[in-house]
């Protein structure tokens, strides 16, 4: 088992640190996370393929030296789409944020997801448009002041892992930036599910959201996730009202009676060319 | 014993806020350092390393 330093060295591209997050964004902890996974997985550096779409998480693509791709606001999931069908020996990654995946990219979850491809999907859930100033994002908490929302959103936000498991997702996990042993396992868990995964990282944007909404230090924004957070199996015995304002972490449903989309694909390869050979017998 | 990539470090105060042995601060030049006094009271239970979103703490093992 590498060190965090020994990851560093191994997986960034030289020259990219210090990383453009701001100061006590839990960005860099996801990143750290998702190469410490990647190496204790044992995937080689050209077997994998990190996509990502638009947005402060998706600048993580650029930093390590897998084959990497900074696509299009909130296109990440049909670029990663195209590559898995293309090569689905690699192991794609596709990193995105709460604005990008649930707005803008909203439509291409839901089929990815539908799909059931096999990639893994982090999310990045800071629960604002953090690159572009502080709009609120369908991940929102309800009653958050953001840039667009100076009195206050009035609209309840979407439970992304909920969203992906009624479009008929295989996996799915949730993990915080403070819980990081969760966050290792989960995405080891996600990386190795053959099928579609998605991880919802919640994090802190201490810049956009965390000062106006007045949570205060980066640290503070961390230990929010450590009080809020119940890991699934204390979750599973909570009642109604001790879930209120509390959130589940862990793996949250996990089935493998689906088959992966390039592997049914490769049916339809096999369906085609009989066929061909029919007409031509 | 701490190791510190000081150009990466943002200030953020997160290394220093978890530290259950109180070793870290932020200093003036907005920068993680072990305060003065605390120079032998790092347990090496690796918090800051976990925790830095920066890449900017590890904790090196003795000897190594």
């Amino acid at each position: 088992m590498k060190s965090m330093e020994e990851l560093v060295n191994v997986y960034f591209r030289p020259g990219r640190l210090p990383h453009l997050w701001c100061p006590g964004c839990g960005n860099g902890v996801i990143l750290g996370a998702l190469l410490k996974a990647i190496d204790a997985e044992g995937l080689e550096k050209d077997n994998v393929a990190i996509i990502s779409g638009i947005g402060c998480s998706s600048r993580a693509s650029g930093y390590v030296d897998f084959n990497t791709a900074n696509t299009l606001h909130g296109r990440a999931l049909p670029i990663s789409t195209g590559l898995k069908m293309a090569r689905p020996d690699l192991n794609v990654i596709t990193l995105s944020g709460d604005g990008d995946c649930s707005a803008i990219g909203g439509n291409h979850l839901i089929h990815a997801v539908r799909r059931n491809v096999g990639l893994t999907l982090v999310v990045f859930n800071n629960s604002i448009y953090g690159m572009t100033g502080g709009q609120y994002s369908p991940l929102t908490p309800i009653g958050s002041r953001a840039t667009t929302a100076p009195y206050l959103t009035i609209e309840p936000s979407f439970d992304i892992l909920a969203l992906a498991q009624a479009a008929g997702a295989t996996f799915t996990a949730r993990a915080t930036t403070y819980h990081v042993p969760v966050l290792v396992d989960v995405l080891r868990k996600g990386i190795r599910h053959d099928g579609f995964s998605i991880i919802e990282v919640v994090t802190g944007c201490p810049t956009n959201f965390g000062r106006q909404n007045k949570i205060g230090a980066p640290a503070l924004m961390m230990e929010w996730q450590k009080d809020h957070a119940v890991p699934r199996a204390a979750w599973e015995k909570l009642d109604d009202e001790a879930r209120r304002g509390k959130f589940p972490i862990g793996v949250l449903f996990e089935r493998t009676d689906e088959k992966e989309y390039t592997k049914a694909y490769d049916e339809i390869i096999e369906r085609a060319q009989a066929a061909k050979k029919e007409e031509t017998a | 014993m701490l190791k510190f990539y000081t150009e990466r470090c943002k200030g953020c105060g997160i290394c220093a806020y978890f530290c259950p042995r109180g070793v870290l601060e932020v200093t003036e030049l907005n920068k993680s350092a072990i305060k003065s006094g605390k120079e032998k009271d790092c347990i090496s239970c690796g918090q800051c390393e976990m925790r830095c979103p920066d890449f900017a703490i590890f904790v090196q093992k003795e000897g190594a």
